[in-house]
């Protein structure tokens, strides 16, 4: 992993590495370090400072239930955008990887979603979604009211996670077609000598081949689901109808800046960060066996 | 050459032109609504087909979103962000690939470690930061008592105060520190061979030398596809602009006009209008992916490795 380092100038890789150190201080850790001591502390009235309260202010969001609920929303918004971006993208590649003229082609589109910003996304999906705009309104005409995501918390979610899943398509399609590139042709032609049918080879060859890339991007969307929700969510519902799409970044955002509540939205934050850090070590565990079993 | 398949090949076939329509859906839908009259847009059931209002719906939600500035200040934050990322992150990675010294690891971790800090959950002391982004320092001296020795000896009091809010630097600056440019720039300056620098020693030229003639060089193709990937992240930015610009009619980015698109409550559901906007908002990283769909997607696999 080391290489030979060829040059031992005192100061000059400082020189090179300052500017990137100097904002990774500032708006990175800084920050960090500023949330976790407002998580820490509760500002005093008439700017008396801040006051050391210890746990309080985490003890304050686990006993309020609108907070758990928040996470079991998250939870299940990850789970199923994560699953069902993965289960699409992961179709689309094993099909796309044939080489089959005009494969090409779809390659290049089933990768366009990955260009399109969430807020931008999640416009087209509100109006799709939308009852009154004639796609879904039409279903209504003959079931007036079975769909309304403006009033119906369900609808709501089902329509964020539906918009959250669609934006990652582009992006695990290029991972997974990547890995199946990758696994030998020859291995294939075996299996069909052996008399494998083509599904039987796609399950029973290639899937348990790109399993590390599987869960790669399991992780990886795990993390995104929770955090990268905020423009979506934010352009769509607005946390609503009544907090039905409310996430933890979206609460973040809420009690910080509309409700100035900095020490209940800090003690989030770093609830949140604790979450990505594990999910990230899970990840990196992972990568690291995956270089032994090489 | 595997064995031909008929019935498996109009399997994949078919599969793919399902995912096909599943993922044009949205985008066919956007391209039809903004071509509609208010008219067409409102009724029910809504119309796939194309129609001839694009100009004028385009033209309305151009005024109505005032795109024009906008767009021209997304182009900056995009390109800006995109160049410093590339930059920095290539003067780091050089840096910690081919110098010696004792801290090379503990910069590495300290830059790729901010990939488990996401802006979301630093919110609310990032945006105080843009209020004043000489902060930490002047915690810094603060706490080394240099505020007070300065003071006492000199009688000045040093106040550092660099505000942020509402400048194409606010927009910028927190965005270039890039833990994933520097890591692909460390993938690729590992691949380099050893002959190399040392032929370029034996040429005479030092460091810089090396990094100019020959890296920068050998990385173009490195360097289109992290800046495709940058581009199209800053262009997509929502969160960021929305908190740092409080004076949006002159600083904001297209991407957070797409709020001021939709149909109110209560108004009148020109959904044609927002669509033609959403279309304008959405192509420009779209155009960059596609004409770079190759290198910008190596760009992205050597994350993995």
């Amino acid at each position: 992993m080391e290489r030979r380092a060829f040059y031992r100038n005192g100061w000059l890789p400082w020189l090179l590495l300052a500017p990137q150190l100097i904002l990774v201080l500032v708006f990175f850790y800084w920050p960090t370090s500023q949330a976790l001591y407002w998580a820490f502390t509760l500002e005093q009235a008439w700017g008396g400072g801040n006051t050391w309260v210890g746990f309080d202010n985490f003890l304050a969001i686990f006993a309020d239930n609108k907070y758990w609920a928040t996470v079991g929303r998250s939870a299940f918004y990850a789970i199923a955008a994560t699953g069902l971006s993965m289960a699409v993208a992961l179709i689309l590649a094993m099909f796309a990887d044939r080489a089959l003229s005009g494969t090409k082609l779809f390659q290049s589109v089933f990768v366009w979603p990955y260009a399109i910003a969430a807020p931008a996304a999640g416009v087209a999906f509100r109006f799709i979604f939308s009852p009154e705009a004639g796609l879904i309104g039409a279903v209504n005409q003959i079931w007036p009211g079975i769909w309304d995501p403006s009033t119906v918390g369900w609808h709501a979610l089902a329509m964020v996670i539906i918009c959250h899943a669609w934006l990652g398509i582009g992006y695990n399609f290029i991972f997974f077609l990547a890995a199946l590139q990758m696994v030998p042709r020859s291995l294939s032609e075996a299996g069909a000598m052996d008399g494998a049918r083509p599904f039987r080879r796609m399950l029973d060859l290639q899937l348990p081949l790109i399993a590390p890339t599987v869960f790669f991007l399991l992780i990886m969307n795990i993390i995104s689901s929770f955090t990268d929700s905020f423009g979506l969510i934010d352009v769509m519902t607005e946390g609503g109808p009544i907090g039905a799409t409310e996430v933890m970044v979206y609460k973040i955002y809420f009690d910080g800046f509309k409700g100035l509540d900095y020490s209940g939205a800090a003690a989030q934050s770093i609830v949140l960060m604790l979450l990505v850090i594990s999910l990230t070590f899970v990840q990196f565990k992972w990568v690291e066996r995956r270089v032994h079993y090489n | 050459m595997i064995e031909r398949s008929p019935f498996f090949d109009f399997v994949s076939y078919a599969a793919m032109v399902i995912g096909l329509v599943l993922v044009l859906i949205p985008f066919w839908v956007v391209i039809v609504a903004g071509s509609q009259s208010l008219q067409e847009v409102a009724r029910v059931p809504f119309s796939m087909l194309p129609s001839s209002h694009l100009m004028e719906n385009i033209q309305a939600a151009w005024a109505r979103a005032d795109l024009g500035p906008k767009l021209i200040n997304s182009f900056i934050v995009a390109a800006g962000v995109t160049i410093g990322k590339i930059t920095l992150a290539a003067f780091s990675a050089f840096a910690i690939v081919f110098f010696n010294f004792r801290a090379r690891m503990i910069c590495f971790w300290a830059i790729f470690i901010t990939l488990m800090l996401p802006l979301e959950v630093r919110i609310v002391p990032t945006y105080s930061i843009a209020a004043n982004a000489l902060l930490p320092f002047q915690v810094l001296l603060d706490t080394l008592g240099i505020t007070w020795l300065v003071q006492s000896v000199s009688g000045v009091q040093i106040a550092l105060n660099w505000n942020l809010l509402n400048s194409y630097t606010g927009l910028i600056l927190p965005l270039i520190a890039t833990a994933t440019g520097t890591f692909l720039y460390r993938q690729f300056f590992m691949t380099i061979p050893d002959e190399l620098v040392e032929a370029s020693k034996m040429d005479g030229s030092g460091p810089m030398g090396f990094f100019w003639d020959v890296l920068i060089p050998l990385s173009r193709t490195n360097m289109l596809a992290l800046a495709t990937i940058m581009f199209v992240s800053s262009w997509n930015q929502y969160l960021w602009p929305l908190l740092v610009t409080t004076d949006r009619a002159n600083f904001g980015t297209v991407v957070m006009q797409l709020k001021a698109l939709i149909p109110a409550q209560n108004g009148t559901p020109d959904w044609n209008v927002t669509m033609a906007g959403a279309l304008i908002i959405m192509l420009p990283p779209l155009l960059v992916v596609a004409l770079m769909q190759r290198w910008f997607v190596r760009g992205l696999i050597s994350r993995d490795k």
